[in-house]
């Protein structure tokens, strides 16, 4: 059923996550590992289009790729040390924990969850023209309260940011 | 007037008034000339008499030699090969890679013939001459920068990550390439008419940013590395204000697809920019911010960091640097054209001249007004574009988008004329652009500084107005 080409593309893309991730623990600079990261990132973008998942794929890009690889270039700019080393450290085995831990979960749901796998017609006729609709009306319909609730936690995140970088001379003269 | 001694002529009047006109230039010309130019009109015009009776009958809508968009061709190409029993992937390799083929040789030709307009143009603001020695009118210049470039040593300083030092230049070419993609060039014509177009433009747009830091990271240089940090700062912040004023323009057009978005425009006989003045406004500022161009290219601020984050790249990395730059304007102006001036509609004319005729036009004009904002304005200062962002595009962008979001419900729920609901909206955003922007200016501290005198230099250095005056003493 599937054609070659999106198995070919399935296998590239996964090469590359996957490489990409290795070589994020591998890399010795902070840098490159960042670099690496964003290409995990673009392989797993690659990986959402073949799902026809069109708009997770480029939120992918646009928040991973795009966004929370500059607030790393921020991170890395801000502490002059870490700049040039990404060697072990105190926290290696809590993160191996932790890693192995949320892979299991992740595993397990999707071992668990039934899929309801779809062949030929029917799922052509299950596999929308485009995503943003149907994502919109969920995230303003169903799931409106997590919506509501992610959105004042960024604006909380928001103030704090600002209180926490305020020049302490224009509180006092406010 | 005439009473006047006349004035010294001083360049800029000199070349004014030794100008000849176009018409006088053609009355210039020897007989044999003016008969063959004759015959091409007359032939020029049967041409078009034919083709207009030929589109009035109806007798081309469609076909593959439609040549009106190209469009048509490929899905007859397509039809063709499924007929022929040819497997599907084979029309989408063959068109795909015309296309990309199509959109590698309109951007590549813009590097060669671009680099000399801009200079030439600026040189004309300038009252300078420009390339000129090089071919004729110097039009062999851009390939003559090229060679010498390419044969300049390329030089890795000491200290430099090799590897990252190796990769910005071409990584920083993927996304100038890849914003091609939606752009649409006429109603079935466009790379990849993706149903996420606004969400792709933006996102690919924030690819570049990684390039640019990497480029100045990894020289080890500290004019590179500030060069960098500027940049990137200035693109993350320019990137929400863009987002913004798009997010405006797909609340009208209910759709994030491009195509959708232009059809939408043509559908209504308006443009975005009659429509949502300030978001236009907003996206173009904050454009030539994320493609470092004159107004707002504190990135490469040559009178502060030498050039920037490419301060340690020669040759033809240096090269490609400044190439992408001349890229990244023209698909900017794509972008203005498609978002902000109805692509390629052109109330009705779309119908005659091929969309991607009209498209091209568009986006030129907007590459214009780029380079004439580069021969005027001189460049902000870090902290005033930063302020700028954050303490004015992005209040003003949420407080248009709370105004459109409730226009946009009447256009589609209220049951009125659009010529009602959009002529309201038009007019409502015209009149939030002029308040909103005095009175936020007001709140924050930036109140317009009335000018003691208009400016006198104009007469004092010979512009227009002298040269007028030149003119009508002697």
């Amino acid at each position: 059923m599937e054609s070659p080409g999106i198995i070919l593309a399935f296998w590239v893309l996964s090469a590359i996550t996957v490489a990409g991730c290795a070589m994020v623990l591998v890399a010795k600079n902070l840098v490159h590992a960042l670099v690496f990261l964003v290409l995990a990132f673009l392989g797993m973008a690659g990986l959402f289009l073949t799902l026809s998942a069109d708009f997770i794929a480029v939120a992918q890009v646009l928040i991973y790729a795009g966004s929370i690889a500059v607030l790393m270039v921020f991170a890395i700019m801000l502490t002059p040390l870490a700049a040039r080393d990404n060697a072990n450290s105190l926290y290696l085995l809590p993160a191996l924990a932790s890693g192995l831990g949320i892979a299991a979960i992740v595993s397990f749901v999707a071992l668990v969850t039934p899929w309801g796998e779809l062949q030929g017609d029917a799922l052509a006729q299950n596999d929308p023209p485009t995503t943003v609709a149907i994502i919109g009306d969920l995230l303003l319909g169903r799931y409106v309260l997590a919506f509501e609730v992610a959105s004042i936690l960024l604006f909380f995140a928001l103030l704090g940011a600002i209180v926490l970088v305020q020049e302490r001379g224009s509180r006092e003269s406010q | 007037m005439s009473a006047e001694a006349p004035r010294p002529a001083t360049p800029m009047a000199r070349q004014i008034l030794e100008h000849r006109s176009l018409l006088s230039r053609a009355r210039a010309l020897p007989g044999e000339a003016r008969f063959v130019l004759a015959v091409l009109t007359l032939g020029a015009l049967v041409t078009g008499a034919g083709i207009g009776f030929l589109v009035v009958t109806g007798q081309l809508d469609g076909r593959w030699y439609d040549i009106r968009d190209l469009g048509n061709a490929t899905a007859h190409f397509r039809d063709w090969t499924q007929r022929q029993g040819i497997d599907s992937s084979v029309p989408y390799l063959v068109t795909g890679l015309l296309g990309g083929i199509g959109i590698l040789s309109l951007v590549g030709g813009w590097l060669v013939i671009g680099v000399w307009a801009e200079r030439r143009l600026i040189a004309k603001f300038q009252i300078r001459q420009g390339p000129n020695r090089v071919g004729p009118f110097g039009l062999l210049q851009p390939l003559a920068d090229a060679v010498k470039l390419l044969q300049k040593e390329v030089l890795i300083p000491i200290g430099a990550d090799k590897l990252l030092f190796f990769l910005p230049p071409i990584l920083i070419f993927i996304p100038a390439m890849l914003g091609w993609g939606p752009v649409p060039w006429a109603p079935k014509m466009s790379y990849a008419d993706l149903n996420v177009g606004v969400v792709y433009t933006i996102a690919i747009s924030s690819l570049g940013v990684l390039a640019v830091f990497l480029a100045g990271w990894s020289s080890n240089n500290h004019y590179a590395l500030l060069g960098a940090m500027r940049t990137v700062a200035m693109m993350v912040s320019y990137e929400i204000p863009i987002s913004i004023s798009l997010l405006a323009v797909v609340l009208f057009t209910g759709s994030l697809q491009l195509s959708d978005i232009v059809a939408w425009q043509a559908q209504h006989y308006i443009w975005m920019i009659v429509l949502l003045p300030f978001g236009a406004f907003t996206f173009l500022f904050a454009s030539t911010a994320e493609i470092n161009r004159t107004p707002n290219d504190i990135g490469e601020a040559e009178s502060e960091i030498v050039a920037g984050f490419h301060t340690e790249y020669s040759g033809m990395k240096a090269g490609l640097f400044l190439a992408v730059e001349l890229g990244n304007a023209l698909l900017v102006g794509a972008m203005m054209s498609t978002f902000f001036l109805g692509g390629y509609s052109l109330f009705g004319l779309e119908e005659w001249v091929p969309g991607y005729l009209i498209m091209g036009a568009k986006t030129f004009l907007v590459y214009f007004g780029f380079v004439w904002l580069r021969a005027t304005l001189p460049r902000f200062r870090l902290d005033q574009l930063m302020a700028f962002a954050w303490k004015f595009l992005i209040p003003l962008s949420i407080i248009q988008l709370l105004f459109v979001a409730v226009e946009s419900m009447l256009i589609v729920q209220s049951g009125l004329p659009g010529i009602v609901t959009i002529g309201g909206s038009v007019i409502i955003n015209a009149g939030l652009t002029v308040i909103g922007v005095r009175a936020w200016a007001n709140a924050i501290g930036y109140s317009p500084k009335e000018m003691a005198s208009p400016p006198i230099m104009t007469n004092g250095v010979g512009g227009l107005r002298a040269a007028e005056q030149i003119r009508a003493a002697s």
